[in-house]
């Protein structure tokens, strides 16, 4: 056994570092420290920086621009990219859809859509979840009927991140209702631009709007958008959400949570003392960072046990929970560490073009938004319970 | 023992429910948020009419002759409709701290015009970088002749943004963070020398930094012994908290009922979610917590008008501790239970969720208040 890093791993680590202090735009950097909301533009440019460095979608095959690097390669990248600013890199279309094309589309799809993936020429969103269904997803019934070279797409999507900006939705859709749930769904990738989708932005207890209703109202598509056999797409989805689940841990995403919170408890004052020195706040900081090595710890043996080929299976289900449950403790401790000024709702403070005067310290504004935004997290992507039922009967066996 | 309200709290808790189901619709209550002012004008002049602002006060001035149960009772249902007016720091604070320490003179002068409804007031008693501690007093007032001369910052004042006097802390002796040397001054809010910002805290209320340059405070509106305020102020602040959980029990109590109802109507997987049963503990502990809550926040109230600090101390940070903790895991369960629609600005959960933030933050966050609790308990003597 050795904890140390390889001396490949730490060259790669520069080679990401210099990376990042050359390529990655500055200003989206300075907003990120201040806590200001990214927008449409500032995904785009990091995409686009991402793209021109042949990084952009590291787990793709190399045929299709993936990059090989090792399950610790990957995880010094997220964690030099997060401690640098970076926005999250929208999931949609690498790491979601793009995959699925890979595996499971035709040589037509994978050249009409790869490419505008990787470039990030074309958003994506991802129509899964219904109002009836979200837990319970294959219960969905948007329905798809085949009217001569067209599918005709009827019903309503919801929760959809970031669909204000897609150019395009996959979509998981009832083609078959005489059959079991799971054996009548199949995965299309619909235009935003077609007429009958309107979008409905829906504003979230944290003060921002990121998700959205999507209605559908005899949306006609191409035929050949249909990915895969029809009626198969219930495998395809299955497929997609083991990789929505690992990239979920967000470790690097901890860790930089965790610096920033060591710097408003250095910055804030108790009893006269720093507050990183009292006790009772050490007592909770250091529980969370004891909890944060140990996820990172985990997620590192998991990698290493299932090797470079495999695919983690139901034990990805405890990096998900544990990770998601530590993003939200970090935002509560941060939140909790900057006191009264917390409360203050400065929403203009977060945004891009203000030019008001925030009250209290400049990291309070983005304190309690960032907490409730977290709620989500043991939400989506499969809820903590519904996580938890996957571990026990695929784990436990119970 | 006698854990009930008397028949005068029925009626009270009543009518004010009624005024504020018939007048305070979510939409309501959002427009006031959104456009200003920030509270409702019109409710404000309703509660003087029922004698809501009289509630506290000495019958000999117009007042109820009403205890810190009867401020719970109102506290309550203030919680429970999100009500925005500043009746805490007006009533409860500015309020009490007028009956514990003010001149003939100035209770005359001041307790009529808030029982009528035309005087709003703050009590600022917190400082940028004092964190919770209300000893920690950086404002200073230097004596010129008979007057003083206030200069300081009083961070997040409740109410402050409207108030038309602040009563405010400030050092005419000893260190920064002495309990002695400690006074209160009532503060016009447009004095030469006041600068205000004010904003809308999470739950929608009112508060404010007040920025004191140089301002000149006449004897009239020195309040109480001149350097022997911590004691008030203690006692202010106690039934400040003591009334901030009562609103939260009165929010928590809408949070455990709206969940329960979403448990019963929303159905996945064939079935409602409420059928699940480790939902069904989450629901179970939110109701344990809720009992015990309002188990604390009873005792609180009941002890908030003593004068054996101590005692009063244990209790109000008793609930504070507990509210603080397991008030905030339940609101984390029930927007969890809630799924997506929990995430909605649009549902009401959020609100009163923010509602219990506030108040598990202002006058003392858990922590605070643990250490209080531990100062008081163990450390006497
Ligand atoms: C911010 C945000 C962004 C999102 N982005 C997208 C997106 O881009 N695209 C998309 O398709 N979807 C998206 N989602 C939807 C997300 O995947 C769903 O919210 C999630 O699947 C839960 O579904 P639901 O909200 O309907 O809750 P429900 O399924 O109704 O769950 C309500 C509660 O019941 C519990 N529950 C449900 N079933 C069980 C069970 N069998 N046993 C025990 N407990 C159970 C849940 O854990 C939860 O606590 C997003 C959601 C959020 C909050």
């Amino acid at each position: 056994m050795d904890l140390n890093y390889s001396a490949e791993d730490e060259a790669f680590r520069l080679e990401v570092r210099s990376f990042l202090e050359n390529k990655f735009p500055k200003d989206i950097g300075e907003r990120a420290k201040a806590g200001i909301r990214f927008k449409k533009d500032d995904y785009y440019r990091w995409h686009k920086a991402l793209n021109e460095q042949g990084w952009v979608a590291p787990h793709w095959p190399t045929e299709h621009g993936g990059t090989n690097w090792t399950p610790v390669q990957s995880n010094i990248f997220d964690e030099e990219c997060f401690a640098a600013g970076t926005p999250r890199q929208l999931p949609f279309g690498t790491r979601l859809v793009g995959p699925v094309i890979i595996h499971f589309g035709n040589d037509a799809q994978k050249e009409r859509y790869l490419p505008t993936i990787r470039s990030g020429e074309e958003f994506w969103c991802q129509g899964f979840s219904e109002p009836g269904a979200g837990s319970d997803l294959a219960s969905l019934k948007t329905r798809a009927v085949l009217e001569g070279d067209e599918w005709v797409v009827n019903g309503q999507k919801t929760w959809t991140t970031t669909a204000q900006y897609a150019d395009w939705i996959f979509c998981l859709v009832r083609t078959n209702t005489d059959v079991k749930k799971q054996a009548g769904i199949s995965f299309l990738l619909i235009d935003m631009k077609t007429p009958g989708i309107s979008v409905r932005p829906i504003l979230t207890i944290d003060g921002d709007v990121q998700i959205n209703e999507v209605f559908l109202e005899d949306v006609r598509v191409p035929k050949e958008n249909l990915v895969g056999e029809v009626d198969k797409g219930w495998t395809y989805a299955k497929f997609l959400l083991g990789n929505e689940r690992t990239g979920i841990a967000g470790v690097g995403l901890c860790k930089n949570d965790l610096e920033n919170l060591k710097t408003i408890a250095r910055s804030e004052r108790k009893n006269g003392k720093l507050l990183i020195e009292d006790p009772l706040f050490q007592a909770r900081l250091s529980r969370a960072e004891i909890d944060l090595t140990a996820l990172e710890l985990t997620n590192m043996r998991m990698l290493f046990d299932i090797g470079d080929e495999g695919t983690p299976g139901a034990i990805a289900s405890v990096l998900k929970i544990r990770g998601s449950e530590l993003q939200q403790r970090f935002a509560e401790l941060q939140m909790e560490a900057t006191g009264s000024y917390a409360l203050p709702w400065q929403q203009g403070a977060l945004e891009p073009d203000w030019n008001g005067k925030a009250v209290g310290p400049a990291y309070a504004a983005a304190r309690s938004p960032l907490y409730y935004d977290r709620r989500k997290t043991t939400i989506y992507g499969g809820s903590t319970e519904v996580q938890k039922n996957i571990i026990t009967k695929a784990i436990l066996e119970l | 023992m006698d854990f009930g309200y008397s028949e005068e709290q029925v009626l009270f808790s009543n009518s004010l429910q009624k005024l504020l189901s018939d007048s305070y619709s979510v939409d309501v209550r959002r427009k006031l948020v959104a456009e200003g002012p920030g509270y409702s004008e019109d409710i404000w002049k309703a509660y003087a009419e029922m004698g809501l602002l009289a509630l506290p006060f000495p019958e000999d001035m117009g007042g109820l002759d009403g205890t810190s149960v009867d401020a719970m009772v109102v506290a309550i249902e203030l919680g429970r409709h999100l009500a925005l007016e500043p009746y805490i720091p007006t009533v409860i604070m500015a309020g009490g701290a007028l009956k514990l320490a003010g001149s003939d003179a100035q209770k005359s002068d001041l307790i009529e015009k808030i029982i009528s409804g035309d005087l709003k007031m703050a009590v600022g008693l917190t400082e940028p970088g004092s964190r919770f501690d209300m000893a920690e007093v950086s404002t200073r007032a230097a004596a010129d002749g008979d007057d003083y001369i206030l200069s300081g910052v009083k961070s997040v004042v409740l109410g402050g943004d409207v108030a038309d006097k602040i009563i405010v802390s400030a050092r005419t002796s000893g260190e920064t963070r002495s309990e002695d040397g400690l006074t209160l001054f009532i503060v016009d809010a447009d004095a030469d020398g006041v600068t205000r910002e004010g904003y809308a805290l999470l739950d929608g209320r009112g508060g404010a930094d007040i920025t004191l340059e140089n301002v000149r405070i006449t004897p009239s509106a020195v309040l109480g012994t001149v350097g022997q305020a911590w004691v008030i102020m203690e006692q202010v602040a106690d039934q400040a908290a003591a009334a901030l959980c009562a609103e939260s029990l009165g929010a928590f109590a809408r949070v455990n009922e709206l969940t329960l109802e979403y448990l019963k109507i929303r159905e996945q997987f064939g079935q409602p979610i409420g059928k699940f049963q480790v939902l069904q503990h989450h629901m179970a502990d939110m109701l344990i917590e809720y009992e015990n809550a309002q188990s604390l926040v009873y005792r609180s109230s009941m002890m908030a008008d003593s004068d054996d600090a101590a005692m009063r101390g244990k209790a109000v940070s008793s609930t504070k501790v507990y509210l603080g903790e397991r008030g905030h895991t339940s609101c984390q369960s029930a927007i969890q239970m809630h799924g997506g629609i929990g995430m909605t600005a649009e549902y009401e959960l959020g609100d009163f969720v923010k509602r219990m933030a506030v108040a598990e933050v202002m006058f003392g966050d858990v922590d605070h208040h643990l250490a209080r609790f531990g100062k008081l308990s163990y450390m006497s003597g």
